[in-house]
């Protein structure tokens, strides 16, 4: 990591509920569905921080927060040391060229009636001054052979192209205003194996040549361990556990990262023969009604009574200093 | 860089419009019903092409004359000649149709867009406002309206007719349009839109509009048909149209009671109604075939 550590992204104990609605003229609330649940970290200028989970575990809302696209329940998201849900529009308008997103699915991304040219020209025809007009189309061109796309393909339409080359599209309209942080919402996940390296490598490239912050969300364990600088795992609307790359991957302390771990495919039979397999039972409960005190307790193979009363809160442990959110947190060495 | 990818591209046509486009024009009954469409529209827009006599003259001599050079349908109860009042004919009936659908369409997009784009308290309220229209008998209420304008002194033109029938026949269209539009802006697209800082304007106008026009389009052209099927009834019980404008429904009132003895200038007229109407049926029913993604 870059020894001045300049943090230009900080989430602050941010939480989504989503009201569960009973009734359709006279809705009355029957309850809450805790989507993220007091999430907080942040992110430096250059960094990758990657967010791993379970489908449902609240990966994808915390996107949309921070693309302020949902308002938080409660807690705050700072860019540059000023709160962007109490931006006001003109503010709002500066941070979208700073804060940009690559969504997950290509083929539903991209409006199917505009040209590649229209969709990744449309950021400077919504910030004019970025781009004076009678440059955009030369701009647009060198945005789409920068991501590795034929300029000339500029008059196309999207299902003309494959899905890793929409992905590109995507990036490339992401790219257009020279954002700083970009959030990656599962950009490969919905991609081939083949292509979502080359997607992975794009991503990589513009990072090292523009500096750019990444936030990147996915399932795939091993994705986001190419990607990320830090990593942070989530459960059930919180964060059980976040530290470096090597901390998250080579010594877990918290027993859902290592039962996440010990999942991940081992290619090699002769690793796989002696690796520590950590089966998980039954389901993640509902969102909607989260276990007390540990959300993980249900699942977990440790669960003593403190784990029922007592939330375990995200501090630095024992058993190695980065922070993670369990009573019984001990090193577990699951993957080489 | 972008080679590997290249060959999967254009093999086949994947947007929904091009799979339509590829559906109909192999549909027969599309290219039927476009063909006549195109006639009519054809005989509405220029009648004198089709006819050099006029259709205003008339004469009892010819009462229910049989056909002859200049009229090969012959001649009807007051000695007009019915080829030629049919031809002009077309042009009203066509004339009412299109301008009640224009009509009908755009305070359908309007209002259909608002409810579905806004949603909360504004959906409710139009969509309440569109089911008291929707609940009113559509022929019932064009009766009493124009009945209001003419005995107000007003005139029962085309454009009161068409006026009559836009105003109560957009309910239905604006109900397709709120829910494509309800479906349209949860897609990423629209998202991704935002996230770049969109306004509400321009994600209607170039995001959601044109993804939601296509379901709207086929229910307004199966509506021309029966608008111009209610303006011939309306014509026909003597409310619509009123002499000495030509009209389809006028023509079949004036002929009815002689049926028996010369049905031809009674059916021609006719036929010509329940071709064009349809027509517009056929042809909005072939387009909502091919973009039914369920009948692929």
């Amino acid at each position: 990591m870059a020894p001045q550590r300049e943090t230009i992204l900080r989430v602050e104990n941010i939480a989504k509920y989503f009201p569960i609605t009973r009734g359709i003229v006279f809705q009355t609330k029957i309850g809450e569905v805790k989507a993220v649940d007091g999430v907080s970290f942040d992110l430096a200028k250059g960094e990758t921080v990657g967010v791993v989970g379970e489908s449902g575990c609240g990966k994808s809302t915390l996107a949309r927060l921070i693309m302020r696209l949902e308002h938080p329940t409660r807690g705050q998201v700072f860019y540059q040391d000023r709160d962007i849900f109490a931006m006001p529009g003109s503010a709002l308008r500066r941070l979208r060229r700073n804060i940009q997103m690559v969504m997950q699915d290509p083929y539903t991304s991209l409006n199917p009636r505009m040209t590649v040219g229209d969709i990744i020209g449309e950021p400077f025809e919504i910030h004019r001054d970025v781009a004076p007009r009678g440059d955009r189309r030369r701009k647009v061109q060198e945005l789409l052979d920068y991501v590795g796309l034929n300029p000339e393909h500029i008059s196309r339409y999207p299902h003309q192209f494959s899905g890793g080359q929409r992905q590109r599209i995507g990036i490339a309209r992401a790219l257009a205003l020279r954002p700083k942080i970009i959030v990656c919402d599962e950009p490969v996940s919905a991609l081939d194996v083949s292509i979502q390296a080359q997607v992975i490598n794009l991503l990589e490239r513009l990072q090292n040549e523009l500096g750019l912050a990444y936030i990147f969300i996915a399932h795939d364990l091993s994705v986001v361990r190419h990607i990320s600088d830090r990593v942070a795992v989530m459960y059930l609307g919180k964060v059980v556990e976040i530290g470096t790359e090597d901390e998250i991957y080579g010594r877990p302390t918290h027993p859902y990262t290592q039962a996440l771990l010990s999942a991940v495919p081992v290619p090699d039979p002769t690793a796989r023969a002696h690796r520590d397999v950590i089966r998980l039972e039954g389901d993640v409960p509902s969102p909607a009604n989260p276990p007390s005190g540990c959300r993980f307790r249900t699942r977990c193979w440790k669960a003593k009574p403190i784990c029922t009363e007592q939330e375990p809160p995200l501090t630095a442990q024992q058993a190695d200093p980065h922070l993670s959110a369990c009573h019984f947190a001990e090193l577990r060495h699951v993957v080489a | 860089m972008s080679s590997p990818e290249e060959s999967t591209t254009l093999a086949k046509p994947r947007s929904l419009a091009a799979d339509a486009w590829y559906d109909l024009r192999r549909s027969p009954i599309f290219w039927i019903a476009s063909i006549i469409v195109v006639a009519l529209v054809g005989i509405a827009a220029f009648p004198g092409l089709f006819t050099s006599a006029d259709p205003k003259a008339c004469s009892l001599d010819f009462r229910f004359a049989g056909p002859g050079p200049e009229a090969p349908f012959g001649y009807d109860v007051q000695g007009c000649n019915v080829y030629a009042r049919t031809m002009y004919g077309a042009r009203s009936s066509i004339e009412v149709g299109l301008f009640a659908t224009l009509m009908a369409g755009t305070i359908a997009f309007a209002l259909g867009m608002a409810a579905g784009f806004y949603g909360r308290w504004i959906d409710t309220l139009l969509s309440r406002s569109l089911d008291v229209i929707a609940s009113i008998p559509l022929l019932l209420a064009a009766i009493v309206l124009l009945k209001r304008l003419s005995a107000t002194g007003g005139s029962t033109g085309v454009w009161s007719v068409a006026f009559t029938l836009g105003v109560l026949g957009w309910p239905v269209a604006a109900r397709v349009v709120r829910s494509s539009v309800i479906s349209a802006k949860q897609q990423d697209y629209v998202q991704a839109a935002r996230m770049l800082g969109a306004g509400n304007g321009r994600i209607m106008l170039r995001h959601i509009l044109p993804n939601a026009m296509a379901p709207a389009i086929v229910v307004l052209t199966i509506m021309l048909g029966t608008v111009i099927a209610t303006e011939a009834t309306l014509s026909f019980l003597g409310i619509g149209l009123q002499p000495p404008a030509i009209s389809w429904g006028g023509s079949i009132n004036d002929n009815s009671a002689y049926v028996r003895t010369a049905a031809g200038p009674l059916l021609w007229p006719a036929g010509f109604l329940a071709v064009t109407v349809l027509a517009f049926i056929m042809l909005g029913d072939a387009i909502r075939d091919a973009f039914d993604p369920r009948m692929r």
